[in-house]
């Protein structure tokens, strides 16, 4: 599909990449902080950026900090280059800063990320920048700060294990489908930003840097590469993804996590790949699902 | 055959246009200037610095146009410029006691030192829409009171607080200085400076019905207004190559001291406290409503009863009070979910497969 788009210039009225050396420097102390103690929530003076908090002011921030005239950036957004939020996130970084940008997941230098991790496993000269919103994975249990930090302290984390529990004893299943809490490298709960569980294996050793910010929470951690991350669950109840039950219409992968398409108001639908890139480069190679084999015969 | 959605790039250029658009209304009328929006709209320029937390009128002003009358937008679009100015340091505190006061009331006593000075207010109009504004017209001169206008009243506060019925406030520590909300991440227990920070920021719609909820019971404390005062302070600022402290402007604010009952504790005896409110221009309903949640969340340094009223709760209160944060989150829902949603879909059909298994099976075995 297409592929990496020339370079413009940046626009000399801002600082590169939008933030002032200063608040890069901040945000750079606590980046090293968070990749020293993974899966710990460092706190951090978050800007006022020109988009809405929700809209991935911590993951804006982190990827200032770290992006340099070189770096080659993509940016997905449940998984797809071309969702409007995406795109005004791409856009934003071509204006102040005039990096390349691209939608291969493997000609990427950074990633940044809402909801998705890449179905293409990921290098270790690569970093995946997550948009966070609440980075507390405690917070629905516990809505007070003072108490989760403690908690955090003191590993004290029967309370999330009560309520995994609760779930399997009321509705058989673990009832958390997406942000689905994992544990960092022994030590820390996590939350792995609202990402399906289908991802969270992906977290795991990945090779690539995981950083994650949340601009509205104030709050930076991170997973080094190579890192242990556990999903939470007990030796009878453990740990599953997502299945469907049908290939990508499109790509007819097997393997990847799939959006649902609503085609009419007679239950007509479409099962595709959410991560575009991914897709777009099965089809090319020459893999068919339902619907391109019969455009295709 | 399904077609991606695509053209998001080009559907936002649009969406943009469009907004340009609509922005500009009827364009057979003449477009609104800023110097109008600053003189004639003043009070929504006022909120508009005070919750940007930025002294810049026209700038405000300009913001309000751009964003069509959306006041939170406007403070957004304030806020994000904030941002990129460069700091030169810190001013020193203003003196609001030796403030050029336009209005001036206390609600606590029939006449003050200096007198009561109305200013321009709505309290006593009556609330009939005046359709003479329709048309264009020249507004009478109002006459203005003779004598203590525009100078420095003393402040009731100081007032009372000459025979130690009214706590006095401790100044500020400079080998201390205060905390900055706009520079570092806040934390809790948050002291008293970041607190009024946070507060002076903070929506006033949110801090109006707070403070109202402590008044109808919710964390009562028994207001009074002892003082209300508008009007322009010097704002002066040490500078470091000169050796001394320079005035570099006049900025108009609204301060108003809550004066609220305290049965006194062991080491203090019964005293009246103090709840604080302090906006930029003249923002009266916020800085009020600010003073009474001022003093709700100062329930635990003054040992009184913590009812867990919202008011009385600070993470509850600072939290949730920033209307730019609260208005992105909120709206951010707006933005795609559906892989999340895609998650629970999964979820729900298979639970509710399960439960028409359990119920097929148990038919099957009666």
């Amino acid at each position: 599909m297409s592929a990496s788009s020339t370079a413009p210039r940046h626009d000399p009225a801002y600082n590169f990449a939008f933030l002032d050396e200063q608040t890069k420097r901040m945000i750079r102390r606590a980046i090293l902080k968070a990749i020293a103690i993974p899966g710990y929530q460092v706190p951090f003076a978050s800007r006022e950026m020109p988009m809405p908090y929700g809209w991935g002011t911590g993951g804006v921030q982190v990827t200032a900090a770290i992006l340099g005239p070189d770096d080659r950036l993509k940016v997905i957004d449940q998984g797809a280059d071309d969702t409007t939020n995406a795109v005004s996130i791409r856009e934003f970084f071509r204006r102040t800063a005039g990096v390349e940008t691209t939608e291969r997941t493997d000609k990427a230098t950074i990633i940044q990320t809402r909801h998705r991790i890449p179905e293409m496993a990921l290098r270790d000269d690569q970093v995946l920048v997550y948009q966070v919103p609440i980075p507390e994975p405690l917070r629905f249990l516990e809505p007070r700060e003072t108490e989760t930090r403690t908690m955090h302290a003191l590993k004290e984390y029967g309370l999330m294990h009560v309520k995994l529990y609760e779930d399997i004893a009321m509705h058989g299943h673990i009832a958390t489908t997406y942000a689905y809490p994992v544990k960092v490298a022994g030590r820390y709960i996590t939350d792995p930003s609202p990402t399906p569980k289908f991802d969270n294996p992906k977290m795991n050793r990945m090779p690539a840097l995981q950083l994650f910010g949340a601009g509205r929470e104030k709050r930076i951690y991170a997973i080094p590469p190579y890192t242990d991350v556990v999903s939470l669950d007990f030796e009878d109840h453990p740990f599953t993804v997502q299945k469907w039950d049908q290939p990508c219409d499109l790509c007819g992968a097997e393997d990847t996590f799939l959006d649902e398409m609503l085609t009419d108001d007679q239950g007509g639908r479409l099962f595709i790949c959410s991560d575009s890139d991914h897709c777009n480069r099965r089809q090319t190679a020459g893999h068919h699902g339902s619907m391109t084999q019969d455009a295709a015969e | 055959m399904y077609v991606a959605v695509k053209g998001g790039e080009k559907a936002i250029r649009n969406a943009h246009r469009l907004l340009a658009k609509e922005r500009r209304g009827d364009p057979d009328i003449a477009e609104i200037s800023v110097p109008q929006i600053d003189g004639q709209l003043s009070l929504a320029v006022d909120r508009v610095m005070t919750e940007g937390s930025l002294y810049d009128r026209s700038l405000a002003a300009l913001a309000i146009k751009q964003s069509r009358g959306d006041l939170i937008e406007a403070i957004f679009l304030v806020r994000a410029y904030r941002t990129t100015l460069p700091r030169f340091g810190g001013s020193e505190p203003i003196e609001t006691g030796s403030m050029t006061v336009r209005r001036r009331i206390s609600a606590s006593f029939k006449d003050v030192p200096g007198g009561q000075l109305l200013g321009p207010t709505f309290d006593y109009t009556h609330r009939l829409i005046d359709f003479g504004l329709a048309a264009e017209s020249e507004c009478p001169a109002a006459e203005l009171a003779p004598g203590p206008a525009e100078t420095t009243v003393p402040s009731i506060a100081s007032i009372l607080g000459n025979e130690g019925l009214v706590e006095t406030e401790t100044d500020h520590n400079p080998s201390q200085p205060p905390g900055d909300v706009t520079s570092d991440a806040l934390d809790f227990p948050a002291g008293r400076d970041l607190r009024l920070q946070a507060l002076a920021r903070g929506d006033e719609g949110f801090l109006l019905a707070l403070g109202y909820s402590t008044q109808r019971g919710y964390a009562r404390n028994h207001a009074f207004a002892g003082e209300i005062r508008v009007g322009t302070v010097t704002v002066e600022m040490f500078v470091e190559e000169l050796g001394f402290t320079i005035a570099i402007g006049e900025i108009t604010v609204t301060e108003v001291q809550m004066i609220n009952q305290f049965k006194g504790s062991t080491t203090v005896p019964p005293q009246f406290t103090r709840g604080y409110g302090l906006s930029f221009g003249h923002c009266e309903r916020k800085a009020m409503s600010m003073a009474l949640v001022d003093r709700a969340l100062r329930c635990r340094e003054l040992d009184e009863d913590n009812v867990g009223a919202p008011a009385q709760d600070e993470e509850f209160v600072l939290s949730h009070c920033d209307n730019v944060q609260a208005t992105g989150f909120v709206e951010h829902l707006k933005l795609p979910h559906y892989v999340d949603f895609q998650s629970e879909l999964e979820l729900v059909r298979r639970m509710r497969r399960e439960v028409t298994e359990r119920a097929g099976a148990q038919e099957a075995a009666e």
